[in-house]
C-alpha cells in the first residue's frame, strides 16, 4: 500500500489561513489502512483545524467526508455535492488524490493533509516500512524477492557495497543491508549461482527518469 | 480576576469506582475540586482522540485521563493506549502553539485512593496557573 503520515497541524493551518469553510476529505484506500487519512483521521484533523481557528479568533466551518478512493474520476465527481460550500479542500489521501482533485477540478484550492512516503507494508502494528520503489522494471526474480532498488540505500544492482558490516547497512545500525539479506536468501533457496553474474548498467527510464510514467491498456480502454 | 477553570476528566470504571461510590458530597469533602467534571468510561483504551479534542472544542481549559497503572490495566493495554493518545494530543497542542500541559494522563490504582483526588487537585492548580484556554469561542 501507499504509506503516508499526517502533516504537522501548524503546516496545515498555514495552508488554510484564508479559508473559512474547509472540506476535510479522507480516502478509504491505503491511507485508511496506514491510519493517516481515513475517517477517524478526518475527524481528528477537522477538530484540530477548528481548534486552531478558534485560537486565532477566526470563524471556521468544516465538512468531514471520506471517499472510497481519490484516485478515480468517478469518486472525485462526488465532491460536487459540496459545491459552493467550501473555500478549500484538505485532501488526506496520498499525493495521487491531491493531484486528481487538482486535475479534475481546476478551480478548487486543494492542499495536502499528509506527507506521502513510500510503497510499503506493516510488519508490526504502528510501523510501516518501504518495500518497493515502483521502478517500472521489476527484478525481484533475481534477488530472492527482496528489492535492492527500494531497500538498499544506494539502490545498488551489484551489492553489497563495502559498507555492509554484520548484515547492517552503513547508513545506520538499525537498517539491515538488503544485499546481505539477498545473498542469504539466495543461498538458502539454493539459487546463489546467479549472484556471480554482473548486472548491467540499468536503464532507469522506467523509474521516472524518462518523465512521468503512464500505462495504457488497449484491452481496457474504451 | 479570579478564574475557575473548566476541567474535563475521563476516568475508567476501575480508577473512579469507589471514589464515586462516595457521591459528589463525599468527593468534595475529600477535597476534590469543583472545577473538575468526571466522565466515566468503561476503559480509557476506548477513548478516541476526537473525544478528547471535542472537550477542548466545547470549552475545556484542561483535560485529563485517569486509567489503570501501566502494567496493571484491568483490560491489559487500555491505559497504555490512552497514554499514547494523550501524548499524540500533547504533540498536536504544541504544534498549535498551546501548552501541552493542558492535557495529562494519570495512571492510578483502582478503587479508593487519595491519588484520585490528588490528580484532580494537581490539574486544578496547573490549569488555574495557565489561565483560560487559548481556544476561544467554546461553549463556556
Ligand atoms: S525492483 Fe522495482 S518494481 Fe520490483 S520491488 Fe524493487 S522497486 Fe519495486
Ligand atoms: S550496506 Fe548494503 S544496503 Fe547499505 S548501501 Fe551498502 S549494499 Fe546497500
Amino acid at each position: 500500500m501507499i504509506i503516508a503520515e499526517r502533516k504537522p497541524i501548524n503546516e496545515i493551518m498555514d495552508m488554510v489561513k484564508d479559508a473559512k469553510r474547509i472540506l476535510v476529505l479522507g480516502c478509504r484506500g491505503c491511507v485508511t489502512i496506514c491510519s493517516a487519512g481515513g475517517e477517524r483521521e478526518v475527524e481528528i484533523l477537522a477538530s484540530l483545524i477548528r481548534l486552531g481557528k478558534q485560537k486565532a479568533g477566526q470563524e471556521v466551518s468544516t465538512i468531514e467526508a471520506t471517499l472510497v478512493r481519490q484516485c478515480d474520476k468517478e469518486y472525485i465527481d462526488s465532491i460536487d455535492q459540496w459545491d459552493g460550500q467550501y473555500d478549500a479542500i484538505i485532501s488526506m489521501a496520498c499525493g495521487v488524490g491531491v493531484n486528481f482533485i487538482a486535475n479534475l477540478r481546476p478551480m478548487a484550492k486543494v492542499y495536502p493533509g499528509v506527507n506521502t512516503s513510500s510503497f510499503g507494508g506493516s510488519a508490526e502494528q504502528g510501523v510501516w516500512s518501504e518495500q518497493c520503489a515502483g521502478c517500472g522494471n521489476c527484478i525481484l526474480h533475481l534477488t530472492g524477492g527482496l528489492c535492492p532498488v527500494a531497500r538498499c540505500a544506494k539502490s545498488l544492482m551489484n551489492g553489497p557495497c563495502g559498507g555492509s558490516v554484520g548484515g547492517r547497512c552503513e547508513i545506520h545500525k538499525d537498517v539491515p543491508c538488503i544485499w546481505q539479506s539477498i545473498h542469504d536468501k539466495l543461498v538458502r533457496i539454493d539459487n546463489a549461482e546467479g549472484l556471480a553474474a554482473i548486472a548491467p548498467i540499468r536503464d532507469w527510464s522506467t523509474a521516472g527518469h524518462g518523465g512521468p510514467r503512464k500505462i495504457a491498456r488497449n484491452d481496457l480502454t474504451v | 480576576m479570579s478564574f475557575t477553570p473548566n476541567i474535563q476528566a475521563f476516568c475508567c470504571h476501575y480508577t473512579s469506582q469507589q471514589t464515586l461510590a462516595e457521591g459528589p458530597e463525599g468527593l468534595l469533602a475529600d477535597g476534590f475540586p469543583k472545577s473538575v467534571t468526571i466522565h466515566r468510561v468503561a476503559c480509557t483504551g476506548k477513548l478516541e482522540v476526537s473525544t478528547l479534542l471535542k472537550a477542548f472544542e466545547d470549552g475545556a481549559d484542561g483535560v485529563y485521563v485517569a486509567g489503570c497503572p501501566l502494567d496493571k490495566c484491568h483490560n491489559l493495554m487500555g491505559s497504555q493506549r490512552a497514554a499514547k493518545r494523550v501524548a499524540a494530543i500533547k504533540k498536536a497542542l504544541t504544534e498549535l502553539g498551546v501548552e501541552p500541559e493542558r492535557i495529562e494522563m494519570y495512571h492510578l490504582e483502582r478503587g479508593f485512593h487519595p491519588a484520585f483526588v490528588k490528580a484532580a487537585q494537581e490539574m486544578d492548580e496547573r490549569i488555574t496557573t495557565l489561565g483560560p484556554s487559548p481556544f476561544q469561542g467554546g461553549a463556556k
